[in-house]
């Protein structure tokens, strides 16, 4: 096989920053090679050089695409030789049809007017190929992200695409989604597609990859070859970090104390849909020092039972008791629930949990400014003080607090979600998906600021949808599915399979 | 190779970038210089004679203090259109009231503040609580409030307004000096006479900018920000003191300090205080910048954009009591398209439509370009037409750069 792709000692600088250096990649006519790296290290950057994001001439070095030097302007310059990229945050109108969305800006028109019966069928066509069993009238609106995942896909399908590059495609997808993501992959190579897909699920990259590239900081580490020897994850995570890494969790002194949280019988219906229960008499609870897990499927009802409890900020009719050390809590609104020691990591950072025009010290005081003011005016010095201290303890990487938010990797925004909720002094943590689209490195770390959290006596309530995650960091794990809590398990008793039977017997 | 670069030329890079970061603030206040420059020339030197500046500052003051207002609408996110047709209403207010029912003024003035709260609160209520955008709801109270003026007024002007009142907008501070200093002084600088209680205010007022400024440079210093570099920090604080000085001297040597200024200076160091040193403040601009953030970090997002619209209601109040004072009369038409003045200083000066982004001393400052733009172009005898489209394109550009910007460093 010949190569499609090379790109030859890339570099690209932003002011002040190096972010790309001589970077090597090399991608094979027909294969799948995965694209790996912590946060930050320079994937997508150099995946815009690629797509012309980044015009020819704004970086050095040289890219060969099908065997000739290749200077795209331009996304459309790219998109015209087939090659197409898959953002990670999709890039469909939600209130425009699956049809519609497949053949924008390349309408099937003439002379400006559409042809519906065309549009239509060679749509059907698409989403056949692709496994999407949804009329081509539907809106996108209207479809699941794993579904809007396949609409891309088959609009990328639609411009004759020889060179995929998907970013990240199943970060946001539930397991079955994702597997069907990568069968389609599969299934695309079998039909001549070149793909680059970058993920952090190394599990999945070895299942599909036939060679992975790994970017550490800006430069190539390496280069695996499938064919040559099986690509092992403890091999890409060595590469990735730096360093072998043993212990993927690490260990904690597990030992449950006082009684924190109770929860019992908490009912909650959905905030339109007023027939609708979205969590049915779920009764739990959290002692000092103990992490605990909510297992469940994508739509289980997680992150409702989550935010419903955090000052009723999802749903309506909630009815349940809420004690904290024995006591009867007020968690009616968010100022009470945090007074009452609770704090909600979200799943969300970027639209939910930052501002992200803002400065990183701007951000971890928010939720407690009262705790850097006094009388109502703010002491800026104390805050300073503060936000370093977290930027120092989290292991926050940036130059200074007074960096926006907004230009900070993945895990590093995370860590920022994590000061402004340690600032507020809680008793309880609720973290919802705390590594969801953070590298190795990152969640490595940040599994250690949960085991430190849990040694200062706090209760930590964590919602993940990795299970190994789930079972390598908790004391003990309940079950959710469809909004009522079916099972719980201790860390010894737990296993995938076991959470996995007690969701499908349920 | 570049690593190494990039630390032999440290300073001279910190510069470029802290000016690449800082540029809208530096353009702001060049425009403003040269603007005044350029009208200083054609206009012969008129615009900054005395009796001029009083003048400018007297015409301004009303859009002033309603910026002071809308520059915290438009942080938290939101859109106020109704201020020009409040300010009206309230004017109109206290005509009826004053003139026709011989109500004592501080009395009338008092209905007519809280009245204008209550006009915040009621359009704050429909866009803090039902989500109504704010633009639909203001553009609703342009309309009502622009016809309760009509129907208070039955049609007509309502003045004059006895002489206590017109002090608020005509009035001038006394000088508080015997008045032999002043006169003492007047030689020197050639003039008839000197108010000293003026220059001595803009000789104090340069010196706590300057105290204050170079606090805060101590405070960078100790916490390592990038601090603006010495040249210009010594630049800026000596065209500012300077031109403070210098309008502060002009007034001395006409009628001292107009009353109105005493109102707008206390009005705007009350909120740049309140916009950058409080927690009240630094949640509004938590809530422009991310609602739903804001709001899950346990802000109580809906009554902090209520009172941002009771605050705008409060401003537009006392700016209708100084219209009204000023022009000696009530009219239906008073504050017609005001508004729009208000929002284009709030966006000259730095603002961010979408919220979270923007000063208090920029919403003055850009006041004060378009007041100066008006000023000296009416003294050009530039037509009402051109003036339009000029004020129209100077909103543009200023945006344009912005955007610019932005772009450049992201």
């Amino acid at each position: 096989m010949s190569a499609l792709l090379e790109m030859r000692s890339i570099t690209k600088t932003f002011p002040g920053v190096k972010a790309l250096d001589e970077v090597e990649l090399t991608v094979r006519e027909g294969e799948i090679h995965a694209l790996v790296g912590e946060n930050g290290a320079g994937k997508s950057t150099l995946m815009k050089v690629l797509s012309g994001v980044y015009p020819a001439g704004s970086y050095d070095g040289e890219i060969h695409y099908d065997g000739q030097l290749a200077q795209f302007r331009d996304i459309a310059d790219s998109e015209r030789q087939g090659i197409i990229i898959i953002h990670q945050e999709l890039a469909l109108v939600p209130l425009l049809s699956i049809a519609e969305n497949l053949f924008l800006g390349n309408e099937q028109a003439r002379g400006g007017i559409i042809n519906w019966q065309s549009t239509f069928q060679q749509t059907e066509k698409l989403l056949r190929k692709v496994g999407l069993k949804e009329a081509p009238s539907t809106l996108v609106d209207k479809l699941g992200v794993g579904k809007q995942q396949l609409v891309e896909i088959a609009k990328a399908l639609s411009k004759e695409v020889r060179l995929l590059i998907l970013d990240e495609p199943t970060a946001a997808l539930s397991e079955s989604d994702s597997q069907a993501l990568l069968d389609l992959m599969l299934e695309l190579k079998a039909e001549g597609v070149t793909c680059i897909i970058i993920s952090h699920k190394l599990n999945e990259v070895r299942r599909v990859a036939d060679s992975v590239t790994v970017i550490r900081d800006g430069t190539t580490v390496s280069t695996m070859d499938a064919k040559a020897q099986p690509i092992t994850e403890a091999a890409i995570v060595r590469d990735m970090v730096g360093r072998d890494m043993a212990h993927r969790y690490p260990e904690r002194e597990r030992r449950a104390g006082d009684m924190l949280m109770e929860v019992s019988n908490w009912n909650v219906w959905h905030p339109e849909h007023s027939d609708r229960q979205v969590i049915r008499d779920a009764t739990y609870n959290v002692r000092a020092g103990e992490v605990v897990g909510i297992a469940g499927l994508m739509g289980a009802g997680r992150t409702e039972l989550a935010m419903s409890l955090f000052g009723k900020s999802y749903g309506r009719n909630i009815s349940g008791e809420v004690r904290i050390r024995g006591q009867k809590a007020d968690v009616s609104d968010v100022p009470k629930a945090i007074a009452a020691g609770l704090a909600y990591v979200t799943e969300d950072r970027k639209s939910l949990g930052l501002i992200l025009e803002e400065t990183i010290q701007r951000n971890v005081t928010l939720a407690n400014l009262p705790g850097v003011s006094s009388a109502g005016i703010l002491n800026e010095n104390e805050e300073t003080e503060v936000s370093e201290r977290y930027r120092k303890a989290m292991n926050i990487r940036t130059p200074s607090v007074f960096q926006r938010v907004m230009n900070l990797s993945g895990g590093n925004q995370q860590k920022v979600v994590l000061s402004k909720w340690l600032f507020a002094q809680p008793d309880v943590l609720i973290l919802d998906e705390p590594t969801r689209g953070i590298d190795v490195g990152a969640k490595f770390e940040i599994y250690g600021i949960i085991n430190d959290l849990s040694a200062q006596g706090k209760g930590v309530l964590m919602i993940s949808s990795e299970m190994p995650e789930l079972l390598g960091m908790c004391d003990r794990i309940y079950v959710m599915n469809e909004g009522a809590l079916v099972g719980e398990l201790s860390a010894k008793d737990a296993s995938q399979e076991r959470i996995m039977s007690l969701i499908v017997t349920e | 190779m570049a690593m190494a670069e990039t630390t032999d030329n440290e300073p001279t890079k910190s510069v470029t970038d802290y000016l690449k970061a800082h540029l809208r603030e530096y353009g702001l206040l060049f425009a403003l210089i040269a603007i005044m420059v350029f009208f200083q020339i054609m206009t012969q030197g008129t615009l900054l004679r005395a009796v001029n500046i009083t003048n400018l500052l007297l015409q301004n003051s009303y859009i002033i203090i309603m910026a002071l207002g809308m520059l915290i609408v438009i942080v938290s996110g939101n859109i106020d259109l109704s201020v020009g047709s409040v300010m009206g209403f309230v004017g109109a207010l206290a005509a009826v009231m004053i003139v026709n029912h011989e109500i004592p003024i501080l009395v009338a003035i008092a209905i007519c503040i809280v009245c204008g709260g209550l006009i915040g609160a009621a359009q704050g209520y429909w866009v803090a609580y039902w989500k109504i955008p704010s633009f639909i709801v203001t553009l609703a109270g342009m309309l009502v409030f622009r016809g309760l003026s009509l129907l208070l007024l039955e049609g007509q002007s309502v003045g004059p307004f006895p002489r206590e009142f017109q002090v608020i907008a005509n009035g001038f501070v006394p000088d508080a000096f015997p008045a032999a200093i002043g006169q003492s002084l007047a030689p020197l600088f050639g003039a008839r006479q000197v108010n000293v209680l003026a220059l001595g205010t803009g000789i104090v007022a340069a010196a706590i900018i300057l105290w204050i400024g170079m606090r805060k440079r101590a405070r960078n210093r100790a916490y390592g920000i990038m601090d603006e570099p010495r040249s210009f920090f010594i630049a800026r604080n000596a065209i500012v003191g300077v031109a403070l000085i210098f309008i502060m001297y002009k007034l001395s040597t006409f009628r001292g300090l107009p009353n109105v200024l005493i109102t707008m200076g206390v009005l705007t160091i009350i909120y740049a205080f309140l916009t950058e040193k409080t927690v009240l403040g630094r949640r509004v601009y938590a809530l422009g910048g991310n609602q739903k953030a804001a709001k899950l970090s346990g802000i109580k997002t809906e009554r902090l954009t209520f009172l941002a619209f009771v605050n705008m209601g409060i401003l537009a109040a006392i700016a209708g009591l100084v219209f009204a004072a000023r022009l000696n009369t009530a009219t239906p038409k008073a504050g017609f398209a005001l508004e729009l003045d208000v929002i284009a200083a709030v966006f000259i000066g730095g603002a961010s439509m979408s919220g979270g982004v923007g000063k208090i001393v920029g919403a003055v400052v850009g006041a004060f370009l378009m007041g100066v733009l008006n000023n000296g172009m009416s003294i050009m005898g530039i037509g009402i037409d051109y003036q339009q489209m000029i004020k129209g394109l100077v909103l543009l550009a200023a945006v344009i750069f912005d955007v610019y910007n932005k772009n450049k460093q992201g």
